[in-house]
């Protein structure tokens, strides 16, 4: 293996593997934003919602958790390009948050639900509202118990991102992969990216242990 | 719009989602429950054997594996590795043993909890009636401790079993591969993917009832 060669084939291609980890952090950035969001709603309405919202949302859910992410991503990759124009971004994106969202959801519905009835009680007794309950009472306790699991879903995220290369999202995989295309070492440049991924899921998962630590709750 | 819905050019090549369907879960058990079990209870007992050098192999192999994408160890075991050594190595091979590995590393997991969770005075009851450690472990820890483990082999079995549709991406010909084709051979967008991820949720909700029976019925009572 000549090292010198690669050092310089690595400079040539700074620009290129940044931007494709640049790519990647954002979209997994953005989508677990965006799917958290969306899960807090799918939470919300499976907790609290009527009848017909809960068995609209989780069958929903049950779809979305059955279905591969990688089903996800090719079909709102070809799906959505049938009825408006998007970009594989953004068809990406759509697809990264959707598998996001219930993820969160099925995680903090859980949450909720583990919280003990004399909670509820206990705020109605001393002459709380129903918003103010759960602003005050169980929100708080809830994303606490859901946290540890919810930083986990960020590394799930950035793993799924690999697969936006199939459907020609530029990031870290399709970056290497054109590199390699002009510059055939495939083992340095594999090794280099497997290593940006695992650098990024360990800090993740090591972060998820240091905060799951920190603010367990006292039993 | 006029898009009007045709489910012909579908329910027409419904016998090759099915054979990929067949192909995949073929995949999830010969790589999940066959290999990346075996490989899940050497590196659970490694991990909470005696010898550091044991414990430290099988924490590296955990922790790498976990942290990695499986679409990138799918890529380098199909590229990358037969290169290197020279060697050719079918696709559904490459993508068997890429799963078997990732397989282990989560299983390795399940079965660590299992065992730390596994009461002292079962391997002291094994060898107060004259089993060696070797006897206790096969014949007295690892029965005991499979049965606790289930519930969490059957979660992890159906997500690894959804992963094997990221083997469509190096032309593995599973379901996911065949929706691809079909959705680039006739256009027919929404029918194809509303039905490839019927499948996949069906095949799914089909092996989470056959395990929770197996569950229900291998359970230590109480």
């Amino acid at each position: 293996m000549d090292f010198t060669r690669f050092f310089s084939d690595l400079y040539t291609a700074r620009f290129a593997l940044l931007e494709g980890i640049g790519m990647t952090l954002i979209i997994s950035g953005i989508a677990i934003v965006l799917g958290t969001l969306l899960g807090i709603g799918v939470a919300l309405s499976l907790v609290y919602g009527g009848r017909v919202q809960r068995f609209i949302v989780r069958t929903f859910l049950e779809y979305v958790r059955g279905t591969p992410v990688f089903v996800l991503i090719l079909a709102c990759y070809y799906l959505l390009s049938t009825v408006i124009q998007l970009t594989p971004f953004q068809a990406g994106l759509i697809a990264l948050t959707v598998f996001c969202s219930s993820h969160v959801g099925e995680n903090l519905r859980g949450a909720l639900l583990a919280l003990p009835k004399g909670q509820t009680e206990a705020a109605k007794a001393i002459g709380l509202t129903f918003p103010q309950t759960f602003a005050y009472v169980l929100a708080p306790q809830a994303l606490r118990q859901a946290l540890p699991a919810w930083i986990n879903t960020a590394a799930e995220l950035v793993k799924a991102s690999t697969l936006l290369a199939v459907i020609g999202v530029v990031e870290l995989m399709l970056t290497t992969r054109q590199i390699i295309a002009l510059k055939p070492r495939p083992l340095e440049f594999y090794f280099l990216a497997g290593l940006v991924y695992f650098l990024i899921c360990f800090s993740i998962e090591r972060l998820g242990r240091a905060v799951e630590r920190r603010i367990a709750l006292p039993s | 719009m006029g898009y009007q819905l045709n489910f012909a050019p579908v329910w027409r090549d419904f016998d090759l989602l099915l054979s990929g369907l067949a192909l995949g879960i073929g995949m999830a058990i010969v790589s999940v429950l066959l290999v990346g079990n075996l490989i899940g209870l050497v590196a659970a007992f490694a991990m909470t054997s005696k010898h550091p050098v044991l414990r430290r192999v099988a924490g590296i192999y955990v922790t790498t594996i976990r942290n990695l994408p499986i679409y990138f160890l799918m890529l380098v075991a199909f590229f990358v590795l037969p290169q290197q050594l020279g060697v050719r190595i079918d696709k559904v091979h490459a993508f068997v043993g890429t799963l078997s590995i990732y397989a282990g590393a989560y299983l390795t997991e399940v079965y660590r909890g299992a065992l730390l969770a596994l009461p002292k005075g079962l391997r002291e009851a094994g060898l107060a009636i004259g089993m060696t450690e070797g006897q206790t472990r096969i014949w007295v820890i690892v029965p005991v401790m499979l049965r606790n483990a289930l519930p969490a082999l059957s979660n992890n079995f159906i997500s690894l079993f959804k992963d094997t549709s990221v083997a469509a991406a190096i032309a593995v010909p599973e379901l996911t591969f065949y929706a691809r084709q079909i959705n680039n051979n006739t256009f027919r967008v929404i029918e194809v993917w509303s039905v490839c991820s019927l499948m996949y949720v069906a095949a799914c909700y089909l092996i989470a009832a056959g395990l929770r029976l197996a569950e229900r019925r291998l359970a230590i009572p109480h």
